[in-house]
């Protein structure tokens, strides 16, 4: 088992903690091989920020993604830039708030509304990145819900570990309605 | 190995490192790609009873860390390559009054302010000879996050043990990366030799033998020591018009390092993985990771050191004479030429590549077919 996966948006969105996040859930909970890589300077200040997780059960050498299994994208420029990337038996997951996909990319997409989650039922926008990441988790099964718990309260500022825990919820709760 | 499972950042896990080999003095001046190593040393060093201090730059770091070390403290700065250049005076001052200290370089792409955010391995030769001088330096390279943990504690062994810089050449791969990594609680550290305390040290830099490490005196302690960056006699006092003296010195300067090169190589380690081939790939820090890959693929012969400096080129003769040797690194081709120096040049081939990003397996795979015919 070995998967690529890509986060991506807006600097300022969070993507590059639920990569954090996702690697560490991974590295520390469940005993995989994670490594995780990001855009630094101008690049990872405009619309199409990343944060790379491979995730895998032997080791991993050459650290960058080439192909990602799973596309997680919460802007439009990072839609664009990075969906003809996706492996065609691949899967986009997007934050319908945010993102039109585009039919051309054949492959299987997934819409959340990760950004309405997050203020309607959480009254806090900043965690649309949970909410999102819990849909990830739920739809790919990369790593436990337990292990994905645990790390998001290791990760997140103090004092707000049930908010973030709870938009996990609510996006795996999205994504299963 | 035991210890707390962590998943962090290649220069979080150095400064993780430092503090377990002992370090209590950091002195720097914050740069990409090496910032988090500053930022995560400004925090956990007023936890364990240290200092930090934010210099004006890296010239003054270098310079507080040298004084840290001779007031007694194990003591590290950490820059990437244009500050790596402004410290080279004091690499070379270091170097003369024999004080162990740790420098981290991230490389990244030059020269000069070149590509702040990318990486390189364009400092390998720097690493040595930057600073003006015969001298030499103890230089690891790391190729994991937990190698960013474990090289950083085996700087700090070898910079005690000799008397010098040690540098650990990181690079943007495993500086920015995360990774697991242990933070181990066995770590074996060591501490330089001290002369007694309070007793008069008549001859505190010894001539002979030529690979003497002599004790180290410590500031406020009674020992009145003279130290200069000036050619010294066995007293430590200026003795530049005796050629003979500096000759002595610097020989001893060097040989220090060099006639140990096998012990650090043998204690540092590093990965030889032999397959049925006539070919063998080289390679170190995070580009090896790439190499890695690739010679798992083209069932090649992998050689990855993790000590730089000194060479040893007897021990890579005996590794690699009779393959055809491929040597992949971030940068024009400088540790190939200490690889030529050792083998039959003729047999020795480069993948050169600068430009911010390690190759990727499928481009090493190709030179290595190219070069096979």
């Amino acid at each position: 088992m070995r998967k690529e996966v890509r986060i991506s948006g807006f600097g300022g969105q969070g993507v590059i903690l639920a990569g954090v996040v996702l690697g560490r859930a991974a590295a520390v909970y469940e005993g995989y091989n994670a490594v995780q890589t990001q855009s630094y300077g101008p690049e990872a200040r405009g619309g199409a920020s990343r944060s790379d997780v491979i995730v895998s059960d032997e080791e991993i050498m050459y650290p960058y993604v080439r192909r990602p299994h799973y596309l997680v994208t919460m802007s439009q420029e990072a839609y664009d830039r990075y969906a003809p990337q996706v492996r065609e038996d691949g899967l986009i997951v997007y934050d319908s708030t945010l993102v039109e996909p585009n039919e051309e990319h054949d492959v299987e997409h997934v819409g959340v509304p990760a950004t309405r989650i997050a203020e309607e039922q959480l009254g806090l926008r900043i965690v649309a990145n949970m909410v999102i990441l819990g849909a990830l988790r739920e739809l790919t099964d990369l790593v436990s819900e337990e292990a994905l718990k645990r790390a998001v309260r290791d990760a997140v500022p103090p004092g707000t570990e049930e908010v973030n825990v709870r938009a996990v919820e609510q996006g795996a709760r999205g994504v299963r309605e | 190995m035991s210890g707390r499972v962590e998943f962090l950042q290649g220069n979080e896990a150095c400064a993780e490192g430092a503090i377990a080999a002992g370090c209590r003095f950091f002195a720097g001046y914050p740069i990409t790609p090496s910032t988090e190593i500053a930022e995560r040393m400004s925090e956990r060093l007023p936890e364990v009873g240290g200092v930090y201090v934010q210099m004006e730059d890296e010239i003054g770091s270098l310079a507080a860390v040298i004084g840290a070390s001779w007031a007694g403290v194990k003591a590290m700065t950490a820059t990437s390559g244009p500050g790596f250049s402004l410290m080279q005076e004091h690499m070379s001052f270091a170097a003369m009054t024999e004080t162990p200290c740790v420098v981290v370089n991230v490389q990244r792409g030059g020269p000069s302010t070149g590509q702040p955010t990318k990486a390189s391995q364009s400092d390998v030769m720097q690493a040595r000879w930057g600073g003006h001088g015969d001298y030499e330096v103890v230089a690891l390279a790391p190729s994991t996050v937990q190698e960013m943990y474990d090289l950083t504690v085996e700087c700090f062994n070898w910079a005690e043990r000799l008397r010098v810089p040690a540098v650990l050449l990181a690079d943007e791969v495993v500086g920015h990366m995360r990774e697991r990594v242990i933070l181990r609680e066995d770590v074996e550290t060591v501490d330089r030799e001290l002369p007694e305390e309070g007793e008069e040290v008549r001859e505190p830099f010894p001539l002979e033998p030529d690979d003497l490490v002599p004790p180290m005196p410590v500031f406020g302690r009674g020992h009145r020591v003279h130290v200069t960056g000036l050619t010294h006699d066995e007293r430590g006092y200026p003795a530049t018009d005796d050629p003979e003296v500096h000759r002595r010195l610097v020989r001893r300067l060097c040989n220090k390092v060099r006639k140990r090169a096998r012990r650090i190589h043998e204690s540092v380690g590093y990965d030889l993985i032999e397959r049925e081939s006539d070919l063998a790939l080289v390679a170190y820090g995070g580009c090896a990771r790439t190499v890695l890959e690739a010679a798992e693929e083209l069932n090649a012969t992998v050689f990855r050191p993790r000590v730089i400096h000194p060479f040893d080129p007897d021990l890579v003769r005996r590794l690699l004479d009779g393959y055809e040797v491929l040597v992949v690194e971030m940068n024009l081709g400088q540790y190939v030429e200490m690889i030529e120096r050792a083998l039959d040049a003729e047999c020795v081939h480069a993948l050169e590549y600068p430009g911010g990003y390690p190759p990727t397996p499928e481009r090493v795979i190709e030179e290595a077919e190219r070069l096979q015919g």
